[in-house]
């Protein structure tokens, strides 16, 4: 049996889906109405699963009391009221889809010291969500 | 193989100390957890099983079984009762929400006789949960 911890984090932001690989009648016709210029916005969930032992001492896999300013300060400062596409410098030359959140954000929480990232899993909507555990997974 | 998945929720209250370290300490460590007067949670438990339907009832197992084992094996034992005092299962242990789970964990993982015990996951609040899920590879009753 193996034991891990997820805490969900909101942001909200706005978005367009827009590839430089693509034509303006490509991207049309690819991204639909998430490719109009004035860009749109979600209430974002992110979930962050962290894995490991159960510290002895505290009872915990990892404390809150940590991990929840490190993310505020690693993801939800940088993307909470922000336009993806112009204010977080990684989404200026790749596409913010919500599947490149996810890496995003899983590249900015991996070097967290308290726990290991297992899992981000991002709800774009109610309807959609998106999880990534990392390249070798 | 189908996972068949049961919610059951129970009220509980805790604190979180630890005896080995000073006063000052619990408090940089726990923080506000770390109130002795305790406080409480409304906990969400969802116990997922894994297996083949009986091809005779189209169920991994009876669901009223399941019901009954988690209203015997955790709610009684849980719900309105103060999880530092009064669960002998966790005494020693810091009722965290990781504690909490595996305690639980190994409450069901010997009675489940149909299918195999594949999760315990347990909101301590929507925004919080533990996970305990079944090796990948394991031996026994996996399969």
């Amino acid at each position: 049996m193996k034991i891990s911890l997820t805490r969900r984090y909101r942001f909200a932001a706005s978005h367009r889906l827009h590839s430089a690989k693509l034509s303006e009648e490509e991207n049309r016709r690819m991204y639909g109405k998430c490719n109009s210029p004035y860009g749109h916005g979600h209430n974002y969930v992110v979930e962050v699963t962290m894995g490991g032992l159960v510290d002895a001492s505290t009872g915990m896999i990892t404390n809150l009391g940590e991990l929840d300013p490190f993310v505020e300060r690693e993801v939800i400062e940088a993307f909470d009221y922000k336009y993806l596409n112009e204010d977080v410098e990684e989404f200026r030359t790749v596409v913010p889809t919500t599947e490149n959140v996810c890496r995003e954000i899983y590249r900015r929480l991996e070097k967290y010291p308290g726990a290991r990232l297992e899992r981000v899993r991002i709800e774009e909507t109610g309807k959609n969500s998106f999880e990534y555990e990392g390249a070798g997974a | 193989m189908i996972r068949v998945t049961r919610k059951v929720e129970f009220s509980a209250a805790h604190f979180y100390n630890n005896p080995n370290l000073s006063a000052e300490e619990n408090r940089r460590v726990f923080g506000k957890c770390n109130n002795p007067h305790g406080h409480g949670h409304n906990y969400v438990l969802e116990v997922t099983i894994a297996g083949e339907p009986d091809p005779a009832t189209g169920m991994v197992l009876d669901l009223k079984e399941l019901k009954d084992l988690l209203q015997e094996e955790v709610v009684e034992r849980m719900d309105h009762k103060n999880l530092n005092y009064e669960v002998p299962e966790l005494a020693g242990k810091i009722p965290t929400c990781e504690n909490i789970a595996a305690v639980i964990w190994g409450l069901l993982e010997p009675k489940i006789m149909k299918g195999r015990l594949d999760r315990v996951r347990l909101y301590e609040s929507p925004d919080l949960f533990a996970d305990c899920t079944a090796e990948a590879s394991g031996t026994g009753r996996r399969g």
